[in-house]
């Protein structure tokens, strides 16, 4: 007769097989999961001072054109993406750098001489020398970035600030 | 509570019917050689597991096979511990076929009535050595360039048809993307199919006839 704290050979089996199971399920399910969301998990900063050259090459109250390209790597491959703007020099320590993206629908705008606007050529809106929206479709006035001046020459924050509000 | 569910259930799925069709058969007295099939079976799934993962970075294209898998071993969480499963479970799988293979022609066990049980499990087998050939070739580094260079060449010099072969099995006169992309979806696609239909043939096969006991004296 066996007593009751005895296991026979076929619960033995059953029993060692779902624990090994359970062991490998495990050992191979956290790893899967943390492959399949890793990529979710890297967060590039894309923060950088990006140099304009020498400060006194931008004219006063005229909006200068610049460009800059910005590359990323996703994954395996490096994408390159080019972005644009404008600087508006009042005085030396008074500097406006807008980005170009207009924020309907991102197309880039042209400082246009004769309406003194900055004009997309997607839908006809229209912004003021300071990013202002003049006209058109546009939620908001333009993003611009942060400056500062170093040994006389100019730098821009990437990326550029969301107007507020 | 459980209890009540797993009865629901069970009236209506038949689960104890099926756990004593599938799993509490009778078997005649063996050894751990007869425990090669379902370790041919669990390395299937496991291929099949690891496989389906490695897809979610593997990208089948000659300008991207290299760089994505360089990224799966050095860029990616567990990368290398999903491709390094897959890497030597391959070999493994290959082994332990053949071994299974072997340990049914020794004891005899392809005899009537398991012949089709014998059939079937060869050409698994051989679908089992074509996954192995079409996979080599995913890394599309120089090692699994011209290791199937040589390959389709070798089907190459079949006597009338054999330019033909080299041909199809390239898709063109030159190991290309074209190759590439042809042995992934084989890789993934075909061969995975026609193995899975031939283990569920294989697998109803030995429910059915139960499995051989080893042959003694008086046989």
């Amino acid at each position: 007769m066996a007593s009751s704290h005895r296991i026979s050979r076929r619960d033995f089996a059953k029993f060692v097989t779902a624990a090994l199971s359970t062991v490998m399920g495990a050992a191979m399910g956290i790893p899967v999961i943390g492959y399949l969301i890793d990529p979710a998990l890297k967060v590039q900063s894309s923060e950088a001072w990006i140099p304009l050259g020498p400060l006194e090459s931008f004219p006063k109250d005229s909006p200068k054109s610049f460009s800059f390209t910005r590359s990323n790597i996703n994954g395996w491959e490096k994408t390159v993406n080019s972005y644009g703007g404008f600087v508006i020099k009042k005085s030396d320590s008074d500097i406006l750098a807008l980005s170009n993206r207009c924020t309907h629908l991102s197309c880039s705008v042209n400082w246009s001489e004769e309406e003194n606007a900055y004009t997309c050529p997607c839908h006809e809106a229209s912004f003021d020398m300071e990013g202002g929206v003049l006209d058109g479709p546009p939620p908001h006035a333009l993003d611009h970035f942060e400056t500062k001046v170093e040994e006389g020459a100019l730098f821009i924050l990437f990326p550029a600030i969301p107007h507020e509000g | 509570m459980f209890k009540k569910i797993y009865a629901w259930l069970d009236e209506r799925l038949g689960f104890d019917d099926l756990y004593k069709g599938l799993l509490d058969r009778p078997e005649p007295h063996g050894n751990w050689w007869n425990t090669l099939g379902s370790a041919s079976l669990f390395l299937f799934i496991m291929q099949g597991a690891t496989g389906i993962f490695l897809t979610v970075y593997y990208t089948p294209s000659p300008d991207h096979a290299y760089d994505s898998i360089q990224y799966i071993m050095d860029g990616v969480a567990f990368g290398w511990l999903i491709r390094g499963i897959h890497h030597w479970g391959a070999s493994l799988m290959v082994l332990v076929v053949f071994i299974h293979m072997l340990r049914t022609f020794f004891s005899a066990s392809y005899k009537y009535p398991r012949e089709l049980t014998w059939i079937v499990g060869s050409l698994l087998f051989l679908l089992t050595l074509g996954m192995g050939f079409t996979g080599y070739l995913l890394p599309f580094n120089q090692r699994a360039y011209w290791a199937t260079v040589v390959a389709t060449n070798i089907g190459g010099v079949v006597p009338g048809v054999g330019p033909f072969i080299l041909r199809a099995m390239r898709g063109g006169t030159d190991v290309s993307a074209l190759t590439l992309s042809r042995f992934f979806s084989a890789h993934i696609w075909m061969l995975p199919a026609a193995l899975a239909a031939l283990i569920g043939a294989h697998l109803y096969l030995i429910m059915r006839l139960g499995e051989s006991a080893y042959p003694d004296a008086d046989d």
